[in-house]
């Protein structure tokens, strides 16, 4: 897997560098801004560009909107956004056309080295890697809504399954047997007036695209 | 003794000054009815020349005013300027010259080099008479009148207070800058090496060190991120109070019902003080009054800025002097807002905030 790194601090991204090569995963280019990824992207052609949301010049929301650009530009480039916080806002225009082959996760969470390099995976692989919390803002807006009549129990598989994790995966993590997760997905579907789809891919999209429709009603 | 020197040469001053002033003034007085602003730029040249030699010649600060209706009175000062120069000059430049030349006699024996050492003090206690006179004249023609000064005195601290409410501001947006470009990011930094030290590392005590070490790690990030997110949100910068507001509500563990009708922005000042009045009163709503049902609605009414913020809680919360309530009140006077709670005890509570928005 090939992978470009947009990020202005230079003590982070030597440490990325580090991280994703010991991980067996090559680093065409480590660049430190907007404009710097752009080009980078265009002359390397990555599975992935690893981005920090806030860099030169305005330190504001550069990295979303290089994502953006990106994302309608090459849109089979995976793109993984870390940031300081996560900001619902963000994720929604984010999410907002483009759920395959994106992430968007707190930058604490490359501290746990093997699932960062699981999620950034999951992403390059065309999947989606949502930060828990950004997962848990998306639902707390919505508790007014149909996710309203989900279970605690139904909730937490949602929140799990929209971070792009298997049925396996968020039974092993919810330790719950993998009967039951089904049994709750299907619940979910059926609340939420989803038709159930085959891959684990095209469940969180349908989850996504309907969090997605709520946000905009 | 320089102070009489400084009296002479101001009254002496006084008469090409003020007759320079006086002709200039007569010239535009005629067509003031059809080009008032000739009388206007006139007035307000001379009276900058007349400010600069009472400063200059008596060390005497006339204060500026910026009230229009004091051109009136600054005219006449210019008019009157010329007879009191006139006199002015006959009499201390009469009475000075004169005695000169009587007491020049003195070296002959003539008595009347006496009577010249009176025409000198004459001149001498006329010309400070004649300066203290000109003085109180151009305090009260050319200065603000008690009125205008008060006036004038509060639109300086107003300014100040402005400042002094946007300096705060830009230190905070400075702190949250500096945590987050510096400390965040070598925290992240920290908590990445130990993650692969501890990667690296069989079993035993020095992993077990390690990945103590590294939970500690991201427990300080965790803790950073929540006080570096409420010292300033960036993203109140960028997306406006929407966003924010949108993000504070949705890391609450309980719902609110959040209502934001916007149109366009507020001055950055206003929205940082509206954020803060809306994460405070949540954080006592959900904190202490243990409400279950909270209600926040903000909208744009021309130039106000209307936030409200509902809940069932237990009531019975007051401003006092030194707490949270009472800080928010602070802030929101220091722009000129309003702020009011009504909370019974039993509830519910009502916080009630308005914020002026001019574009």
């Amino acid at each position: 897997m090939r992978v470009v790194i947009a990020e202005d601090s230079v003590l982070l991204r030597a440490g990325l560098v580090k991280l994703l090569t010991s991980g067996g995963i090559e680093v065409c280019a480590a660049v430190n801004d907007a404009d710097g990824l752009l080009r980078a992207v265009d002359e390397h052609r990555p599975d992935l560009a690893l981005v920090d949301v806030r860099m030169p010049p305005t330190h504001t929301d550069e990295g979303v909107r290089a994502a953006l650009t990106l994302k309608r530009r090459r849109p089979a480039t995976a793109v993984l956004l870390l940031s300081q916080y996560v900001e619902e806002r963000y994720a929604a225009e984010l999410l907002t056309g483009h759920t395959g082959g994106l992430g968007y996760l707190l930058k604490d969470r490359v501290a746990d080295v093997d699932e960062f390099l699981d999620a950034l995976r999951r992403v390059a692989a065309g999947g989606t890697a949502l930060d828990p919390e950004v997962v848990a803002q998306l639902l707390a807006r919505r508790r007014t809504d149909p996710l309203r009549r989900l279970t605690p129990r139904e909730t937490d598989v949602l929140a799990t399954m929209a971070e792009g994790r298997s049925n396996t995966a968020i039974a092993d993590i919810l330790g719950i047997g993998r009967h039951a997760v089904e049994k709750h997905v299907n619940n979910i579907f059926a609340k939420l007036h989803l038709t159930p789809a085959d891959t684990d891919h095209r469940r969180v999209l349908a989850v996504l695209h309907y969090l997605d429709h709520v946000e905009r009603a | 003794m320089t102070g009489v020197w400084r009296a002479v040469v101001h009254v002496l001053t006084g008469l090409p000054v003020g007759l320079a002033g006086a002709v200039r003034t007569l010239l535009v007085l005629p067509v003031a009815a059809v080009r008032p602003g000739a009388l206007r730029a006139v007035a307000a040249r001379r009276t900058a020349v007349q400010r600069g030699r009472f400063a200059a010649l008596l060390g005497v600060e006339i204060p500026e005013v910026t009230a229009p209706g004091a051109m009136g009175r600054q005219v006449a000062f210019h008019l009157l300027a010329l007879p009191i120069g006139v006199i002015g000059f006959a009499v201390v430049g009469g009475a000075g010259s004169a005695g000169l030349g009587f007491t020049a006699l003195v070296v002959r024996g003539d008595v009347r080099a006496a009577a010249g050492v009176a025409l000198l003090l004459l001149a001498a206690v006329s010309a400070a008479g004649l300066a203290r006179f000109d003085t109180v004249l151009a305090r009260r023609l050319l200065g603000p009148n008690p009125a205008e000064a008060l006036a004038q005195r509060l639109a300086e601290m107003a300014r100040a207070r402005e400042q002094a409410v946007a300096a705060a501001a830009a230190e905070r947006r400075r702190i949250e800058r500096d945590l987050h470009d510096g400390t965040q990011q070598r925290l992240v930094a920290l908590a990445m090496t130990l993650g692969m030290a501890r990667g690296a590392l069989p079993d035993g005590p020095a992993r077990d060190a390690v990945t103590d070490a590294h939970q500690q790690a991201k427990d300080v990030l965790a803790e950073l991120r929540g006080f570096v997110r409420g010292l300033y949100p960036a993203v109140l910068d960028d997306r406006g109070l929407d966003a924010a507001l949108s993000g504070l509500v949705a890391r609450l563990p309980q719902p609110v019902d959040l209502h934001v009708g916007l149109p366009g922005r507020c001055p950055p000042v206003i929205e940082e003080i509206a954020y803060f009045v809306v994460a405070e009163t949540l954080t006592n709503a959900t904190r202490h009054a243990a409400a279950t049902r909270i209600g926040v609605t903000v909208v744009r009414d021309r130039d106000l800025l209307r936030l409200a913020v509902t809940d069932d809680g237990a009531g019975g919360a007051a401003v006092r002097p030194g707490g949270g309530l009472h800080g928010l009140a602070q802030r929101v006077a220091s722009v000129d807002g309003t702020f009011r709670i009504t909370s019974p005890p039993g509830g519910p509570t009502e916080v009630e905030v308005h914020l002026p928005c001019g574009s």
